[in-house]
């Protein structure tokens, strides 16, 4: 049996790369990521975590340094937020290209100009081309199991690529829940010493990202899309095992509330599907039919997942908290054109963007959102396909 | 710092290389000028030897500079920096 204490989502980050026992961290301060590795430079400075701290001049370095230490060998880590991922963006397509295992927290917040520190998704949905495993926690209790896997799935070696964790700034970041803290010893059996395809540490001389010919780099990347594919049954096992060994298991790539006589369905991600799940339960009681769909991996995107779980509703309302300029919000628009693979017959999609900038959306704006959705559908009436929902 | 690794090969296709002579295949045949030695005039100073950029120069003790034709371009780096004159391009056939 582990321990409760309480913590911030920020050191529910730190404590599970502690309980990883990583080797390096490489970091810069950015709000709201910054008390994580705040937490992990005290564990370092009290003996209770072996780690080297590469203090870094900016983001671009930390990512580069935590990559360097990873090829290596060693087990590194990382984190930040908004603009300081983008400033990473470089490294994350090498981190992950060249197929090197490491885990990075993004403790989301909105993009500049104008300069905001609320929490959005438009930061880590920017990322998601880049051959990164991402994944996404609702609490402070999944952040800390979600950080301690990624280790896990990043260095299987069916996967072998890097895995980045989002939590919203604040809402998670900077908020105090009770969280179980496992054993170490058990984590430390599960868990196994770092895995990797090669390390480069200076015994034979290796060249890293050198010129190669269209057809091999091709290649290259077809293996990445084929190590995604076998994340998807990796991810379910990690999330199994660590079920029967800490008592916590949530579902996969998805986690699915009241889904089982639902003939509408919600899906969304991250902190802000604890209101639409409040509002579904409040919405449950008056009798509405519907479910809640909540991603916890976006990459790989659990395409068939979702379908099973869809394919004979009425209709589907995805919630994105970042927005594709000129498109829809992603989350949506990845779905949509997913489940158009298993069916010529969709069920009714809408899509609407709403907590942008950190504007607050609670459960009674998820209530108002579903009804509307809801009763315009039983009316024979079609909704929008993308609402932008503001408030102030 | 690493308390433990192990390589776990599972054969996929990784961006590394190992270095080797000629990976790019044999590149003299790029070359349009051929540097060639007047060993005369050459005073052994190395100059040569440093300053190449594929490293095709190696100067011997007693012989002088020595250019491994399959690989050196042509680019004429050494011609500009022997301070003899003892280098000079002439055009390939």
């Amino acid at each position: 049996m582990g321990k409760l204490v309480a913590l911030t989502g920020n050191y529910a980050v730190a404590y599970a790369a502690k309980y990883a026992r990583v080797d390096v961290i490489a970091a810069y301060p950015i709000t709201p990521q910054t008390s994580i590795v705040e937490k992990l430079a005290e564990l370092i400075e009290s003996g209770e975590l072996d780690a080297i701290m590469i203090r870094v001049e900016s983001e671009h370095s930390a990512l580069a340094a935590t990559f360097g230490a990873a090829v290596a060998g060693a087990r590194a880590f990382t984190a930040t937020s908004s603009q300081g991922l983008l400033y990473m963006h470089e490294f994350v397509h090498w981190t992950s290209r060249a197929r090197i295992p490491a885990v990075m927290a993004i403790v989301t917040r909105a993009l500049a100009p104008p300069w905001n520190i609320w929490p959005d998704h438009s930061d880590f949905m920017d990322q998601r081309d880049a051959g990164w495993i991402m994944g996404f926690a609702m609490d402070n209790q999944e952040v800390f199991d979600l950080t301690l896997q990624a280790f896990k799935i990043s260095e299987d070696p069916r996967v072998y690529l890097p895995v980045m964790i989002g939590l919203e700034g604040f809402i998670l970041g900077h908020t105090t829940m009770l969280v179980e803290l496992p054993e170490q010893e058990v984590v430390d059996q599960w868990l196994g010493p770092r895995k990797q395809e090669y390390v480069i540490d200076g015994k034979e001389p290796l060249a890293l990202g050198n010129l190669a010919w269209p057809e091999d780099t091709e290649e290259m990347f077809m293996e990445i899309q084929k190590a995604m594919d076998n994340a998807k049954k990796v991810i379910k096992e990690v999330d199994e095992e660590y079920g029967k060994l800490f008592g916590r298991k949530y579902g996969g790539l998805i986690q699915c509330i009241n889904c089982e006589d639902a003939k509408y369905f919600a899906v969304s991600m991250g902190a802000w599907s604890g209101d639409l799940i409040e509002a579904v339960n409040k919405l449950r009681e008056e009798g509405y039919p519907i479910g809640v769909i909540r991603i916890r991996f976006c990459r790989p995107f659990p395409y068939e997942d979702i379908w099973e779980k869809v394919k004979n509703s009425k209709g589907v309302i995805v919630f994105d908290r970042s927005i594709s300029f000129g498109a829809w919000g992603p989350l949506f628009t990845d779905l949509l054109t997913g489940l158009y693979h298993y069916t010529n017959n969709l069920p009714i999609m809408s899509n609407v963007v709403a907590g942008i900038g950190g504007v607050n959306i609670t459960y009674n704006d998820f209530a108002k959102l579903l009804t509307s959705f809801i009763e315009t559908i039983e009316k024979g009436d079609k909704p929008p396909v993308f609402t932008w929902y503001h408030k102030r | 710092m690493v308390k433990e690794v192990q390589i776990v090969k599972t054969g996929i296709k990784i961006p590394l290389a190992k270095p080797k002579i000629g990976v790019a295949g044999k590149t003299g045949f790029w070359r349009i000028t051929k540097p060639v030695i007047d060993y005369d005039k050459c005073v052994k100073c190395f100059l040569c030897e440093i300053y190449c950029p594929v490293n095709v120069i190696r100067v011997e003790p007693d012989q002088g500079p020595v250019i491994d034709y399959d690989y050196c371009k042509g680019c004429g780096v050494c011609v500009d920096v022997c301070p003899t004159s003892a280098l000079k391009l002439v055009q390939e056939e």
